[in-house]
């Protein structure tokens, strides 16, 4: 198929970017998203022009690399899927696809479609772990958990970090992240000592790093390429009140 | 003379003794000494984290974002642990002679030996963490099956198992960054090792937004930065994932030992098209319930819904009944190739073989009536259920196959092919994980020592974790012990001044060529030599000509290469020309020594040397070594033989029959 794609470009973050109009040739089906724009990226070398810059690693959908709005939208078109794994079927000959890097205060572009999201990093580093030295720890099967929490903590934790929430949000939130990561720990025996911190200190480096509130309407669980719950931002919640409420000062 | 420190002892008591006698650093002076790690993987996050809390100063770099992206985190089926929990006689010695069965009598006894004994404390860490593994209705851990093993004694979190544990590291790294004992390097890319007075004493790294060179001190230098697969353009591995480290590190002196020796993985998404960027896996743990067939008949056009079940080969059934689709990944890939070979595969490309979960579907079906107690069910019901059950188990890998393929692999079975996964050659190391250079040690995928010939599956995570966790933050003190006294040395010293003068010199002469072919148009024809020549099977006349023919590619390269944009900004193209250049004289040795070991072990497969029945026929009597290669200039390598020495395993032909 033939395409028309219209690609943000910016040489970094001190530069004002600009739309620029291209079009690739005879793109198989069978191709991914990210392939197709390989082959574009060809071209241009080819051409004497510089290539479109693009975050991507893993190309299996779970390092969280690849990060683009495809005709507004976080990873394009396909339901619970990164960008790496959407695949030209979803597009037909003659279409016109806008390709956009994330737009949040709290991810500033470094060139074209790459962001700087060093702030998810910041809101892990505020809280997001078990204070367990390496060498401390009991028999794995000494503590028991209920496989529903077992089940539920997993599914919080399948978060790539990739950003498609914060991409997703009008308030540019990122607190289906958090979320994500105070209920993986929360729903956990392990995680229970340091549950009130953690909540409070996440949430204050997420407001810290300039990320919105949240309004409840859910653009980031339908942007998720996990399918992260919005339950989990009710949990972070719950977490974040009591915590509030019942923490010491000091 | 390569000396591996094996401690002296018997096999049980080696580590214990190493641990109870090895030289200690006390925590005043762990403040003040200094460690590069290189790679935040599973190796290497987890070192980061390890040695920040014992107090030492660390600073970790990673080429991606964020150090939660390292390619561990693809690994999907599970991580191996002797914990016996399943109480179906799983035992220390057990995971330590499946493991060196598994690697065709190709690793050290010590090392595998040690792996095993700390695997359960791996699970134990993993869980204080929060890493949620699969767990039973009664709360305790649950376990499945991997290839080369009887017994079940994986541990895994669905099919995202590396994924959990390496954001278990990756926190446990972030908090020591909070802590301020790590520092961390997102974007950076070392691309070379600066040694003093024959000491690895610092880096030089690029920095990967904006292009400058930086040098970084420190007492000691960790090598976490994985495996070489993309030497073959195609592979599993992720697409920034490089040798470029361990090679700069090579050829200042550190040797690489066995390079040949590459894990090709059965079951991966076959080829689509020459587009192809990555191959995908589809987890091991898939051949726990599938069954892997080909049409009797060769050249079979029909759909597999219209072969009857009569006119099935059920191929790792039929010639391997005592571990049937469980066979190890090296045999079960070979396997493949021989059927597609013999006109026997499937699909447009003929190039792949049917990996079916009808039966299995069928079979929790059943179970699932049984508990409902339900008789005279409606097949299609059994199916439903059976597909509920499928879908628990395996449910994310059935939705990537069916986002990359477009079909639907609960109707159709699925069409797999092997491809390139896993390097289990690497660095040198001895037993306290330090390479042949002073000061310079290498963790994980990149370093060579824990799985032979062949890795069995679920074994990569528990290596890097164990290196990471367990090993090194004893073995490093036994260095850094004697080390105290020295401070950090000046990055103004004329080793730092010289060693970025070299990258900024090479950067220059690669941005300067100008040439007329892309970097990534050279990376294809590297990994289709690589892969028609030294892949699944391999021969003298063809890697001889390999060797000729990445000769001339290397000089066409260094002559004819294009790369747009600046030096001074960010540059992928870059980025990757620095890389591709060093898979290309990697691709060089490989051949060599693969040459070199005129036998088949494990995932080196020599087609000269083979049983009646097409099985690796290894020559114990002339290759039982680590072959270690040093660098003598270009072209040129000196073989420095290492010999393996069993003690209490007795090597035998391998036998999964």
């Amino acid at each position: 198929m033939n395409l028309t794609l219209k690609v943000w470009r910016q040489k970094n973050n001190k530069t004002k970017g600009s739309f620029e109009t291209y079009q690739v040739r005879d793109i198989s089906s069978e191709m991914s998203f990210l392939e197709m724009i390989d082959v574009l990226n060809e071209s241009l070398v080819m051409d004497e022009k510089t290539p479109i810059a693009f975050d991507h690693d893993c190309r299996e959908g779970i390092c969280g690399s690849c990060a683009m709005y495809i005709n507004g939208k976080p990873h394009g078109p396909w339901k619970g899927t990164t960008v790496c794994q959407l695949h030209m079927r979803a597009f037909k000959n003659g279409d016109t696809i806008v390709v956009e890097p994330w737009r949040a205060n709290a991810f500033p572009v470094i060139k074209d479609l790459i962001v700087d999201r060093s702030a998810f990093d910041r809101i892990i580093q505020a809280g997001g772990y078990i204070s367990v030295n390496t060498g401390n720890a009991v028999d794995g099967n000494a503590i028991a958990i209920d496989k529903y929490n077992a089940d539920t903590s997993f599914a919080a934790a399948a978060c790539i970090g990739c950003g498609a929430c914060v991409a997703a949000c009008k308030n540019s939130s990122a607190m289906l992240f958090v979320a994500a990561k105070v209920s993986h720990l929360a729903l956990l025996p392990q995680g229970g000592p340091e549950k009130k911190t953690r909540s409070l200190n996440m949430i204050t480096q997420m407001d810290r790093e300039g990320f919105g509130a949240c309004t409840n309407t859910g653009a980031c669980e339908a942007a998720c390429p996990k399918e992260i719950s919005l339950t989990n931002i009710a949990r972070l919640n719950l977490e974040y009140i009591g915590a509030g409420l019942t923490v010491d000062a000091g | 003379m390569l000396d591996a420190k094996i401690p002296a002892g018997d096999l049980n008591s080696k580590w214990t003794s190493y641990k109870d006698h090895c030289k200690l650093v006390n925590p005043a002076n762990k403040r003040k000494m200094e460690v590069i790690v290189i790679g935040t993987g599973l190796a290497g996050a987890s070192a980061a984290a390890a040695l920040g809390e014992m107090g030492y100063k660390v600073k970790a770099f990673c080429f991606q974002d964020s150090p939660r992206r390292a390619h561990s985190i693809a690994a999907q089926g599970g991580i191996n642990a002797a914990k016996n929990y399943q109480n179906d006689g799983d035992s220390v010695f057990r995971l330590f002679y499946d493991t060196i069965k598994g690697g065709d009598y190709r690793s050290r006894e010590a090392n595998v030996h040690r792996l095993a004994e700390v695997s359960g404390n791996i699970i134990d860490q993993c869980v204080a963490q929060g890493v949620p593994f699969a767990r039973e209705y009664g709360g305790l851990l649950s376990n499945r099956s991997f290839g080369g093993t009887q017994v079940q004694r994986t541990f895994y979190a669905a099919g995202q198992t590396g994924q959990q544990l390496l954001i278990g590291a990756y926190q446990a790294l972030e908090r020591q960054v909070a802590l301020g004992n790590v520092k961390m390097y997102n974007r950076h890319e070392m691309l070379d090792v600066v040694i003093i007075d024959g000491k690895a004493r610092g880096i030089i790294a690029r920095n990967l937004v904006n292009g400058e060179l930086e040098r970084h001190a420190g007492h000691a230098v960790l090598l976490c930065s994985g495996g070489y697969g993309n030497v073959f353009y195609l592979s599993t591995n992720a697409m920034g994932s490089n040798v470029t480290a361990a090679w700069k590190a090579h050829k200042k002196g550190a040797y690489f030992s066995n390079p040949c020796f590459t894990q090709i993985h059965p079951t991966c998404i076959p080829v689509s098209g020459d587009h192809q960027s990555k191959l995908t896996l589809m987890s091991e743990s898939l051949r726990n319930d599938g069954r892997i067939w080909v049409p009797t008949k060769q050249n079979d056009t029909r759909k597999a819904s219209e072969i009857p079940e009569e006119e099935r080969d059920y191929y790792l059934e039929r010639r391997y009944p005592a571990f049937g689709n469980l066979v190890p990944r090296d045999v079960a890939s070979r396997a493949a190739k021989e059927r597609c070979d013999a006109g026997h595969g499937v699909g447009t490309s003929r190039q792949a073989v049917y990996l079916d979960y009808a039966a299995a579907i069928e079979r929790y079906g059943n179970i699932e009536a049984g508990k409902k107690d339900m008789h005279n069910v409606d097949p299609a019901a059994i199916v439903s259920m059976g597909r509920e059950v499928v879908k628990e188990k395996y449910g994310n890998l059935f939705d990537m196959y069916e986002k990359i393929t477009g079909e639907n692999p609960y109707e159709l079975p699925m069409r797999i092919f092997p491809a390139v996964h896993y390097t289990m050659g690497g660095l040198w190391v001895d037993y306290e994980l330090q390479t042949s250079i002073t000061g310079l040690y290498s963790l994980g995928e990149a370093n060579f020592s824990d799985h032979g010939a062949n890795r069995l599956g679920a074994s990569a995570l528990m290596q890097g974790l164990a290196d990471g966790y367990f090993v090194i933050p004893y073995t490093i003190g036994n260095y850094l012990a004697d080390e105290i006294r020295n401070p950090t040395p000046s990055t103004d010293d004329a080793a730092f001044v010289q060693a970025e003068k070299e990258v900024a010199d090479r950067i220059n002469t690669l941005k300067n060529i100008n040439g007329t072919q892309t970097v990534e148009s050279f990376h294809k024809r590297l990994g289709k030599i690589m892969w028609d020549k030294c892949g699944m099977a391999r021969n003298a006349e063809g890697l001889t000509k390999a060797i000729e023919q990445i000769r001339q590619l290397k000089e066409e390269f260094w002559r004819d290469v294009k790369i747009p944009g600046d030096i001074n900004e960010m540059n992928w193209e870059l980025d990757k020309a620095n890389r591709v250049a060093d898979f290309i004289e990697l691709g060089e040795l490989m051949c060599m020594d693969a040459l070199d070991r005129k036998e088949s072990c494990g995932g080196h497969f020599r087609e000269e040397y083979q049983t009646e029945e097409g099985e690796a026929l290894r020559d114990d009597a002339d290759y039982m070594y680590v072959a270690s290669w040093e660098y003598k200039g270009n072209h040129n390598w000196d073989l420095h033989k290492e010999p393996l020495e069993y003690e209490v395993v007795k090597p035998t032909q391998r036998s999964y029959k």
